[in-house]
């Protein structure tokens, strides 16, 4: 038995399922104050009556350190910067408390100014000195040559409950995010920490001794004790959890939309051959652009509860939500009342909604079937208009080869998948309109659950190989080992592999699940005085999202 | 520092699989580390920094400008068209006012393709900036337009295109032709008789550093543009300039390219040559996009910039200063030369050895322009490439007088092929090109 949990910003949600088949379902509103107390609800209920030495796995998706983030419920975190030349500091994205220092690695990995332990230790001082106790360390290029990093912090270990280092968050070159995505895992650590251990102690209560493992915001998961120091990793796998519980119920192996539609947004994502599409360098929130690798969504502001108004002689749904449709006792008039009076749901009083829809209908000169039929065309041309422009942004991505220039893959979807409340009377026009073959998955309201407990382990690698310099580097793990001048590229593909495996088995990724692939892999001669210095190489490898094995999509639950 | 921001469109495109050989310097590694410059510097996460995805120039918008030997597709790889294709989009962004400015930063470069084109020459194939210019002119309508060369190399594919365009302004700064390839563009290149001043060169002595070129920039780039008043300003900005280009013997700054471009504010910059490509272009490119966004780019330096080493001599400031005074000298007599310089000729000949260094091509040219005060004038090319190829070309020019048009038209009709193995006739105003 498989136990998925998602912890969402209203309900959270479980499901148990027992031989790809689901066994049972709970819901229980979220208690913002006390997820713990939200987990053990919802977990009780659901395992009443079974044996939790049943269980193989429980896998928890958390809205936890995405809400301190929103909720700015963090902690005060000293950031140490070796910025090197290019941007001022004035446009970087670092916080208050923060400590330009000397030292710089250039592109290459190649240390061309030295850092300065006095100085180091002169800052850290300043920074304990206003209380600070959390640490972000980020040096430019640090994913080329993590050693400064390193020094730095085992300069300043000693002085701070935790050290976040800058190379650790992402293989991907981006300074700026980088300096985010540190700040923000030091900022949540301890929060997270705490978390960690309660839920560890939790589950031992409840007799439960099998894996633990974390959804992250890449749809994959890991293991609740390796996640620990990387709390950053787990903001925004709620829409990573629905994403991945729709890749379960449906036989995707095409190129596809997803919309996950709302009461205020819809969430539209993109599958390419049946794999959820990644954001190129990283995710977004409030604002901080980092390098958390996360699914590729776009959000827009309307949904099944969106105001309906007239503005200026022109009919205008959302962006804003003020509470349910009319037909449920709303204030206004809404998309789903539109629904309701063209008889494509059952759900509220009918009259509600008919009465909410009359003074638009006035003041279109319409009845107010035309008029719920306007509201409802448009709403769905909104969404359409929104994924046309969403693939239309993927297409057009950059590429930097001419064969990717000429012979570049293009996203063609066929099927579009729809979940939540106002699915089964949008799913056929929209469908229509995008030319694709519309599909409701079953169970789709608990698609978050069964998303999480289904979802495999991810990781992602990525290698520097400079044959002049005779050195591999791997940045996310702080690696540089030497290695000969007629180093290949398959050779670095080779080592990517194998450092990959261990990573992801050491998050907790079963043997089975381990299918790696390589996402990138570049081979530039490097030439100095018209002769051939070396190979400057560059791979990356990951295991892409995806299901735990065993699991034949669509057919089993 | 507060400055004011702009958008500025990037059009990146390193062509990571195109080389002209193994360890030539157009090689892919060539942009490899300034995408990683850019990359890390996080530049395309700044709201007002908008990469675009290059489009594939048309055989058509060659065809526009050039006359390639036997034809455009016989010349140019698809990496010409995606550059070429870059530049043009940058051009449509800008002029669409998608955005303020945009850069297109794309290889391979161009500025060394001159008219005829027998095959590559300096690197370069086909003149990605002309070939956009005259996208604009045939989307957008008659522009007059500026071309600020600060590659190193004298920009001698440029010029030689628009040597007879009173409305395209060219203006060249590079290292001395004594010293360095392609060995012309000195102060008395000055622009064929119908289009007197619109060619200006600026030969700089080796050494040279930021203070030179900015001496020249507001002493004499600055004050021509303001007259010449162009509807469009592009730099064909090339980076061997810097103090460690393997190429040249410069002392041009990352700084001082970033000022340059703060400065003359082109609307569209396009990526000539530079192949210093560890130790400079990462610097100057990310210096050029800050200063083009309007972005603070004070801080970027080369990791081993030293300015007292990189001071220009007292001897090479003075000279500069004299250079630029006799630029100014010439530029302010331009009016008054036409009579000297054409006397009572109806039609001006030139002859022109035209070496493809890198294809090792030679052409011999005769170039006839119609001597004409209403436009650029028509012009007849005779060119003969030791491929045994000889052809004949029939040129009418951009904004053309009736008479130019019609002697053209004439003639072209008249002309036999003989000896030429192919005839051609351009129409610039028509967008028409004929071969037979």
């Amino acid at each position: 038995m498989i136990l998925g949990i998602d912890v969402g910003g209203t309900h959270t949600d479980a499901v148990l399922i027992d031989q790809f088949k689901i066994k049972k379902k709970a819901k229980v509103p979220t208690d913002t104050h006390n997820l713990l107390n939200s987990l053990l609800q919802v977990t009780t209920t659901i395992l009443a009556s079974e044996d939790p030495a049943k269980l193989q796995r429980v896998v928890l998706s958390t809205t936890l350190s995405t809400n301190a983030i929103v909720q700015n419920k963090i902690k005060r975190v000293g950031m140490i910067i070796a910025s090197g030349p290019g941007l001022p500091p004035s446009l970087l994205p670092v916080p208050q408390n923060t400590c330009f220092i000397a030292g710089y690695v250039n592109h290459r990995g190649i240390i061309a100014a030295d850092i300065n332990a006095e100085e180091i230790q002169d800052g850290g001082a300043k920074l304990s000195q206003e209380g600070i106790d959390h640490l972000g360390v980020v040096g430019k290029f640090s994913t080329r040559n993590p050693e400064q990093e390193l020094k730095i912090a085992e300069i300043l270990s000693s002085r701070f409950r935790h050290v976040s280092l800058g190379h650790r968050m992402s293989g991907h070159l981006n300074f700026r995010r980088r300096i985010a995505t540190t700040y923000l895992n030091s900022a949540v650590w301890d929060l997270y920490q705490r978390f960690v251990q309660d839920v560890l102690q939790f589950v031992h209560q409840q007799g439960i001794n099998v894996p633990i493992y974390i959804l992250k915001a890449d749809g994959g998961t890991f293991e609740v004790a390796k996640s620990a120091d990387y709390p950053v990793q787990t903001i925004l796998s709620g829409p990573a959890a629905s994403i991945m519980g729709v890749l379960s119920m449906a036989q995707c192996n095409e190129d596809a939309i997803a919309l996950d539609i709302g009461g205020t947004t819809t969430d539209i994502a993109v599958f390419a051959d049946g794999v959820p599409l990644l954001e190129s360098l990283g995710v977004t929130i409030e604002g901080h652009k980092t390098l958390i690798r996360g699914l590729r969504t776009r959000s827009i502001g309307i949904g099944g509860d969106s105001v309906v108004r007239r503005e200026n002689g022109k009919l205008v749904i959302g962006p804003q939500r003020e509470g349910p449709a009319a037909a449920l006792g709303g204030p206004f008039p809404t998309p789903t009342d539109a629904m309701i009076v063209l008889n494509l749901t059952t759900i509220g009083e009918r009259d509600k909604a008919v009465t909410a829809l009359e003074p638009i209908a006035r003041l279109l000169d319409k009845s107010v079937v035309e008029t719920a039929q306007q509201i409802f065309e448009e709403a769905c041309r909104k969404i359409v208009t929104a994924v046309r422009s969403f693939i239309e942004e993927i297409n057009n991505q950059p590429v930097y080869t001419i064969h990717e220039m000429l012979e570049g893959r293009k996203i063609t979807p066929k099927v579009l998948y729809v979940v939540g409340g106002p699915a089964a009377a949008m799913a056929g026009p929209l469908g229509v309109y995008l030319a694709c073959t519309p599909f409701i998955p079953e169970n789709s309201e608990v698609a978050n659950a069964v998303g999480a407990a289904l979802a495999r382990t991810t990781a992602e690698l990525t290698i520097l190989a400079d044959t002049e310099r005779r050195l591999l580097t791997v940045g996310e793990e702080g690696i540089q080992i030497p290695i000969p001048s007629r180093f290949t590229s398959e050779e670095a593909i080779a080592v990517g592999r194998e450092r990959l495996r261990e990573k992801a088995l050491a998050m907790g990724a079963k043997e089975e699940d381990l299918e790696i692939e390589v996402i990138e892999n570049q081979e530039f001669n490097m030439v100095r005085d018209s002769y051939t210095a070396g190979k400057n190489i560059r791979v990356k490898v990951q295991i892409k999202p995806g299901l735990i094995s065993g699991f034949t999509r669509g057919k089993t639950l | 520092m507060s400055k004011k921001q702009r958008k500025t469109g990037l059009i990146f495109f390193p062509a990571f699989d195109w080389a002209i050989s193994p360890t030539h310097p157009e090689r892919e590694e060539r942009l490899l580390y300034t995408q990683d410059q850019v990359f890390e510097e996080g530049l395309l996460d700044f709201e007002n920094i908008i990469e675009y995805k290059p489009g594939l120039a048309t055989v058509e918008d060659i065809n526009r400008i050039h006359i390639c030997v036997p034809q455009a597709s016989d010349v140019i790889t698809e990496s010409h068209l995606i550059s070429a294709g870059g530049a043009i989009t940058a051009a449509e962004k800008v002029m669409s006012k998608e955005v303020d400015n945009a850069f297109a930063l794309v290889r391979p470069p161009g500025h060394h393709a001159m008219k005829v084109v027998h095959g590559a020459r300096g690197f370069c194939n086909v003149n990605i900036e002309a070939i956009m210019v005259e996208y604009i002119r045939k989307h957008y309508g008659p522009k007059r337009i500026a071309i600020v060369d600060t590659d190193c190399h004298h920009g001698d594919g440029t010029q030689e295109i628009y040597w007879h365009d009173p409305n395209t302004l060219c203006i060249s700064i590079h290292q001395d032709g004594r010293t360095l390839y392609p060995g012309t563009g000195s102060t008395d290149e000055f622009g064929g008789p119908n289009a007197l001043g619109t060619t200006i060169n600026v030969p700089l002595p080796p050494r040279t550093s930021d203070e030179g070129f900015l001496h020249v920039l507001e002493t004499v780039i600055m004050p021509i543009l303001a007259e010449f008043k162009p509807d469009i300003v592009i730099n064909s900005a090339g980076q061997d300039n810097h103090y460690t280009d393997p190429i040249t013997n410069m002392r041009f700054s990352a700084q001082g390219y970033a000022r340059l471009n703060e400065r003359l504010a082109p609307d569209i910059a396009v990526l000539e040559g530079g192949y210093s490509i560890e130790k400079a272009l990462p610097y100057v490119n990310v210096g050029i996009i800050l200063a083009m966004a309007g972005l603070d780019y004070s801080a970027v330096r080369e990791p081993d910039y030293n300015a007292e080493a990189l001071r220009q001599s007292e001897q090479i400031t003075q000279y500069i200063e004299r250079t630029s005074s006799e630029v100014m000298m010439l530029w302010k007599k331009r009016r008054d030369m036409k009579k000297s310089i054409v006397g009572t000729n109806k039609y001006i000949k030139r002859k022109k050895q035209i070496y493809y260094d890198t294809d090792g091509i030679s052409e011999q040219q005769e170039e006839t322009v119609r001597v004409c005060d209403a436009c650029g004038g028509l012009v007849m090319i005779d060119s003969f490439a030791d491929t045994g190829t000889r052809i004949h070309a029939v040129i009418i020019p951009g904004q053309s007088c009736p008479v130019c048009r019609e002697e053209g038209e004439a003639f072209f009709d008249r002309l036999q092929k003989g000896k030429y193995r192919y005839l051609y006739f351009q129409d610039r105003d028509r967008d028409i090109f004929i071969t037979k």
